[in-house]
């Protein structure tokens, strides 16, 4: 028989948490919860890794830090140097004090920015996606954890431990494609 | 149990490097060697230093009410340990206007605060080049009675408020009918934080700006301010470290280490922007009078003036970046410690070139005196923090912050 995913609906993030728990404790692997705020500490519960979106955010910040280095330097310092009220010396040493308001943002620019575009890419959200919500009532006051299953024992076992843990509603559905 | 207990070996050192102070300040006041200047900028140095720890502390515990805060209740008793010490470290900074408007009142050029001359004004008009012509017009503002009414009426307000903030956060847990106290305790935590954002300005520029009298800076007392909330953080830090280390504050997990760790790195951060845009503006503009401050530091203190502000930008950004050394107590105890020891240096610097002039001065004497401060500070701190149980039984965030998760 081909994979099966189990939805299990709750209507209250403490149950979800419970229900999550129990199919991890019965060696389950879960798909993909969704909820309608972030719930705090479904991410371990569900064994996801640790995000890397600050090693991304240090890259972007280092990468915003040297361009605008290099920018500013080869504007004020190589291509055509200004005497600004007598201050800048014509070196990048003499001149950075003036120049860290302008690093600074530009690290705050490529960062800020880096890091929201990656996030979208990653999750594709963007416009023109079709949205992956399987049930428009996780946008409002429930919430739903997909699990998969590939045999009867599987579902018995999924469909047994949303049951225990108090979930109002349990779908099996084939695939997602032919759901929506 | 969760009593903490102030061990007679740490008591026993604290007396130890309180009797140094004690010798040193005697030294100071009977050998001619020491003049009048350095001794009280010495008393100066170290009550600014240890007041500004215990305002940084009753600041936090303050912003806890008015925020609401839940994550800090677990952590509530160490920063309240630490503004104990308040009246200590005010009274010496009091002392040091105290015996500066009395030699002032005796046309001494021996004191710390130079414009308390009593004829600094009419030298103004006479000699050029001794006090800058400004100061006639600072008069109205700078003067001794004013200023010694200011200090006053701030000094005691502070203490009482912050006094009765602690009190009553300890009394809440010998009662059942805690609420009603909580409620107070915002209430009197919201006066205190306005009360305090204004104060704290003027005494910046009455105790630490006035010194270099010549000069003035709008960000001095935003830059002083977050030197106190980082330095009374960082204490909060280690004295929790210290507690947790004895088999105490279970409920404290790396969540709440993680939380003050993050203080540390963001406040580090502050400071080094506000210390930087102090300087840069200064610098851009280069108009003589509003050079001397930093041409004095850039050119006779140079070595502490430019170490300290690496150290105390870098070191915090760079190692406390990561998640990982914000929770690791071994990281957080040693960045935490030398960045204490750069802005006591920090601290060096505003106090020294205004008061000793151009020569820096630094052997055993400033050594003596920070070493019986040190001892004063952790004798008064760890005797009330052994006073109360460091658990907190009774707050209505109480489980929010048991269970606080970053």
């Amino acid at each position: 028989m081909s994979k099966v995913f189990v939805h299990a609906l709750y209507d209250d993030d403490d149950k979800l948490k419970d229900g999550a728990r129990k199919v991890r404790e019965l060696g389950y692997s879960i798909k993909e919860v969704f909820s309608p705020f972030p719930v705090h500490g479904i991410d371990k519960i569900m064994g996801l890794n640790r995000t890397r979106i600050s090693i991304c955010c240090f890259i972007y910040g280092v990468t915003g830090f040297s361009l605008a280095l290099w920018m500013i330097s080869y504007m004020l310092v190589y291509d055509w140097p200004i005497d600004i009220g007598g201050k800048p010396n014509f070196t990048i040493y003499h001149n950075l004090p003036s120049w860290i308001p302008v690093l600074f943002e530009s690290t705050v620019f490529c960062a800020a920015h880096g890091m929201a575009i990656t996030f979208l890419l990653r999750s594709w959200l963007f416009p023109g996606v079709s949205p992956k919500n399987p049930d428009p009532r996780t946008t409002d006051d429930h919430f739903l954890m997909v699990t998969t299953a590939y045999n009867d024992q599987d579902i018995t076992a999924l469909v047994g431990a949303a049951n225990a843990t108090g979930a109002v509603e349990i779908t099996k559905v084939e695939s997602h494609d032919s759901h929506h | 149990m969760s009593q903490y207990t102030f061990s007679s070996k740490t008591r026993n050192m604290t007396f130890a490097l309180m009797g140094i102070g004690i010798i040193t300040l005697a030294y100071g006041a009977i050998m001619k060697d020491i003049s009048a200047t350095r001794f009280w900028a010495n008393i100066l140095l170290e009550g600014l230093f240890f007041s500004f720890i215990s305002l940084g502390a009753a600041f936090f515990m303050a912003l806890q009410y008015v925020a609401q805060a839940g994550w800090s209740v677990v952590v509530k008793r160490m920063y309240e340990s630490v503004t104990t010490f308040l009246p200590f470290g005010l009274l010496a900074v009091f002392a040091v206007v105290v015996a500066s408007a009395i030699g002032g009142h005796g046309n001494s050029a021996d004191i710390v605060y130079k414009w308390m001359q009593s004829d600094a004004t009419d030298i103004v008009k006479k000699v050029p080049g001794v006090f800058d012509a400004m100061l006639v017009k600072k008069h109205m503002y700078l003067n001794v009675p004013f200023v010694l009414i200011r200090t006053i009426i701030c000094a005691s307000i502070w203490i009482y408020l912050v006094r009765l903030i602690r009190k009553r956060s300890i009394e809440q847990d010998l009662t059942n009918d805690f609420l009603p106290i909580h409620y107070k305790n915002i209430k009197t935590a919201g006066i205190f934080i306005i009360f305090f954002g204004i104060t704290e300005q003027l005494m910046a520029w009455d105790w630490v700006m006035a010194i270099d009298h010549d000069w003035h800076s709008t960000l001095f007392g935003w830059y002083l301010f977050d030197d106190m909330w980082l330095t009374g953080i960082i204490v909060t830090i280690l004295i929790t470290l210290h507690v947790k280390s004895r088999g105490l504050l279970k409920e404290v997990n790396d969540h709440h280490i993680h939380n003050l760790g993050l203080w540390m790195f963001a406040l580090s951060v502050l400071w080094g922007y506000l210390w930087f845009f102090q300087f840069m503006f200064y610098w851009y503009t280069n108009i003589p009078d509003e050079v001397v401050y930093f041409q004095a530091r850039i050119e006779h203190y140079r070595a502490p003036f430019w170490i300290m502000f690496c150290i105390n930008l870098l070191l915090p950004l760079i190692v406390l970046m990561t998640r990982d050394t914000k929770r690791n107590p071994k990281y957080l105890i040693g960045v935490g410690c030398i960045i204490l020891i750069t802005h006591w240096i920090d601290a060096y610097v505003w106090v020294m070139p205004g008061t000793l002039g151009l020569s820096p001065h630094f052997n055993f004497f400033e050594i003596g005196v920070l070493l019986g401060f040190i001892g004063l500070f952790v004798y008064v701190v760890l005797t009330n923090l052994a006073k109360v149980p460091v658990s907190v039984k009774n707050h209505p965030y109480l489980e929010e912050s048991i269970h606080h998760h970053l």
